[in-house]
């Protein structure tokens, strides 16, 4: 049985339908991208996952239902949520953003993860004490990434992570993702519209158009699409 | 000299008055975004009420820590009921709100006890203090004293504890904060609450020194205003500085420029706040928000 599994979900704003019945099942383990172009509802599909939109259908996640919790009842279930544009606590510092981020759970153990993400993160060792928001854009998607490492998710959610970024940055913080999944076997779902870099890692994606899935396959398979390679990677 | 010491000294105390009232303006501001504009008036009805407690025989201590308490409580139920739910409504409308407070709750203390002044003893004895060759009263060293404990205690719960980190989470980036698990409605309740409380203690300090009236805070709350904008309506050093300042800054005017004197002091607080919007409109601490995307 897949870790994560959603049925005929409908999601928007007030009275805007954004996503029009999405399946989707994300195994344990696996690394899951969602691709597709601006204005698709990637973002939108991330929020109704998380709580933070309302949402109808069904939404499994380790066998409970999560559909009807509130966004904070499904971060303590273990789904961790980096929203587009990083949403740091820009007024706090490095260290008390990664602290935040272990919010639900108990010193000892959150203080032995802090060290083994920022061995992940060197860079943000260095910036413990300074504002999160003084941080370049890089280094902002590690801290809240770092932040959402900290609740110890179980699936963890990231929303265009390269947004912003240099490709060799982007490059070198999927090759981080892929070392995180391979010593936790943390399951992940992202957001990409850099598709190549983001398909390395990947197991498998699916494409997302006006709000319904159009296509899903396995991540070597996507990349050889025709269709995917001319629209997402940029190859005529 | 001696003078001049002890106006500064007195300033301070002055000062340290305006700051806790500050600080309950600053704190609910940080919070929601709302400039609660009947802090005093909050504040008016805990010295009060620490007059009524001890009308039915509770000692003076006492009845100020239940009145920091239960106006603590009346702080968390004005955000749940009035504050939370116009979250979405245009600032003018809250505002409109705030004021009205302001007003029934003034008029609610002349209704519940007359419009004539009462007495509320002061938490300090009427001693004086030698240090070397000038004196101090007993009660501006208290009231120092006091606030500077507060202070203390807000400085541990908010830099040392999960709870006070989560409260600044809460107040700076509250989409975050939810993200992390947070109860982003509950920590701008304990906001309210501890904003209330610090405006009782300014309440319960003021009143000795100027008798408990409905109109009693009015003079304090255009201080605490002049040392919000002063400080830089967003910081908290900002509030607990400006307050200092502000109340130096009076006493000094108020004795040396002859032809203000105590009477049109008041100038000095609008004068501080037009300067300050002028000059330097986030004042000497506030931050412009950088927003980075
Ligand atoms: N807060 C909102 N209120 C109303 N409509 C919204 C809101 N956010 C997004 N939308 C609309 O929902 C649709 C999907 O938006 P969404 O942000 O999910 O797209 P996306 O695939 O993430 O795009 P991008 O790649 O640009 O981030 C868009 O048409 C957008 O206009
Ligand atoms: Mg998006």
């Amino acid at each position: 049985m897949s870790l994560f599994s959603i049925k005929g979900m409908h999601a928007g704003y007030g009275a805007r339908n954004v996503l029009h019945g999405i399946d989707l099942d994300v195994e344990e383990r696996q690394i899951q991208v969602v691709l597709g172009a601006n204005g698709a509802g990637k973002t939108t599909l991330l929020r109704a996952i998380s709580g933070t939109i309302a949402r109808e259908g069904t939404i499994l996640f380790d066998g409970a239902r999560i559909d009807r919790l509130s966004a904070r009842k499904i971060v303590a279930a273990g789904v961790a949520h980096v929203p587009q544009g990083r949403g740091t606590f820009a007024d706090l510092t490095v260290d008390e953003n990664i602290r935040l981020g272990a919010y639900l759970r108990t010193g000892a153990e959150a203080r032995q993860d802090r060290e083994r993400w920022l061995t992940f993160f060197p860079r943000l060792r260095e910036r413990l004490s300074q504002q999160a928001g003084s941080l370049s854009g890089g280094e902002q998607q590690m801290l809240a990434i770092t932040r959402a490492l900290m609740l110890r998710p179980r699936l963890l959610l990231l929303d265009e992570p390269s947004l912003g970024l240099a490709p060799i940055i982007t490059q070198g913080l999927f090759k981080t993702l892929a070392a995180i999944r391979e010593e936790t076997g943390m399951t992940m779902l992202i957001v990409e519209q850099s598709a190549n870099l983001a398909l390395d890692v990947a197991d498998s994606g699916v494409v997302l158009e006006s709000g319904e899935i159009v296509l899903r396959d396995s991540a070597q398979n996507l990349a050889g699409n025709d269709e995917v390679r001319r629209i997402y990677l940029g190859y005529e | 000299m001696n003078l001049f010491a002890s106006q500064i000294i007195d300033g301070l105390a002055d000062g340290a008055i305006y700051a806790s009232l500050a600080l309950a303006l600053v704190f609910s501001y940080r919070s929601t975004g709302i400039v609660n504009f009947a802090q005093g008036e909050m504040a008016m009805l805990s010295a009060y009420l620490v007059w009524q407690l001890m009308a039915w025989g509770m000692p003076l201590v006492p009845a100020a820590l239940v009145s920091i308490v239960i106006s603590f409580i009346a702080g968390a139920l004005l955000y749940a009921t009035i504050v939370k739910p116009l979250s979405h409504a245009s600032l003018l409308t809250v505002v409109s709100v705030l004021i009205g407070l302001y007003l029934a709750l003034n008029s609610l203390a002349g209704f519940l006890w007359t419009y004539t002044i009462k007495a509320l003893p002061s938490l300090f004895p009427k001693a004086h203090l030698q240090f070397g060759s000038f004196t101090v009263s007993a009660e501006t060293v208290g009231i120092i004293a006091v606030v500077g404990i507060v202070l203390l205690l807000l400085y541990l719960l908010f830099e040392t504890t999960k709870v006070g980190l989560a409260m600044r989470g809460a107040a700076s980036t509250p989409d975050s904060a939810i993200l992390v698990g947070v109860s982003v409605p509950v920590m701008l309740l304990i906001g309210w609450g501890i904003a209330a409380a610090l405006g009782a203690l300014s309440g319960i300090l003021v009143a000795p020194r100027v008798f408990l009236n409905p109109t009693m805070m009015f003079g304090v709350i255009i201080y605490a205003f002049a040392a919000a904008t002063l400080g830089g309506f967003d910081s908290v050093v900002g509030a607990v500085v400006g307050g200092l300042l502000v109340g130096v800054v009076e006493n000094l005017v108020g004795t040396y420029i002859p032809w203000i004197g105590p009477d049109l002091k008041i100038i000095v607080a609008l004068v501080l706040i037009f300067g300050t919007l002028l000059i330097k409109p986030d004042g000497l601490f506030g931050r412009k928000k950088v927003v980075r995307l």
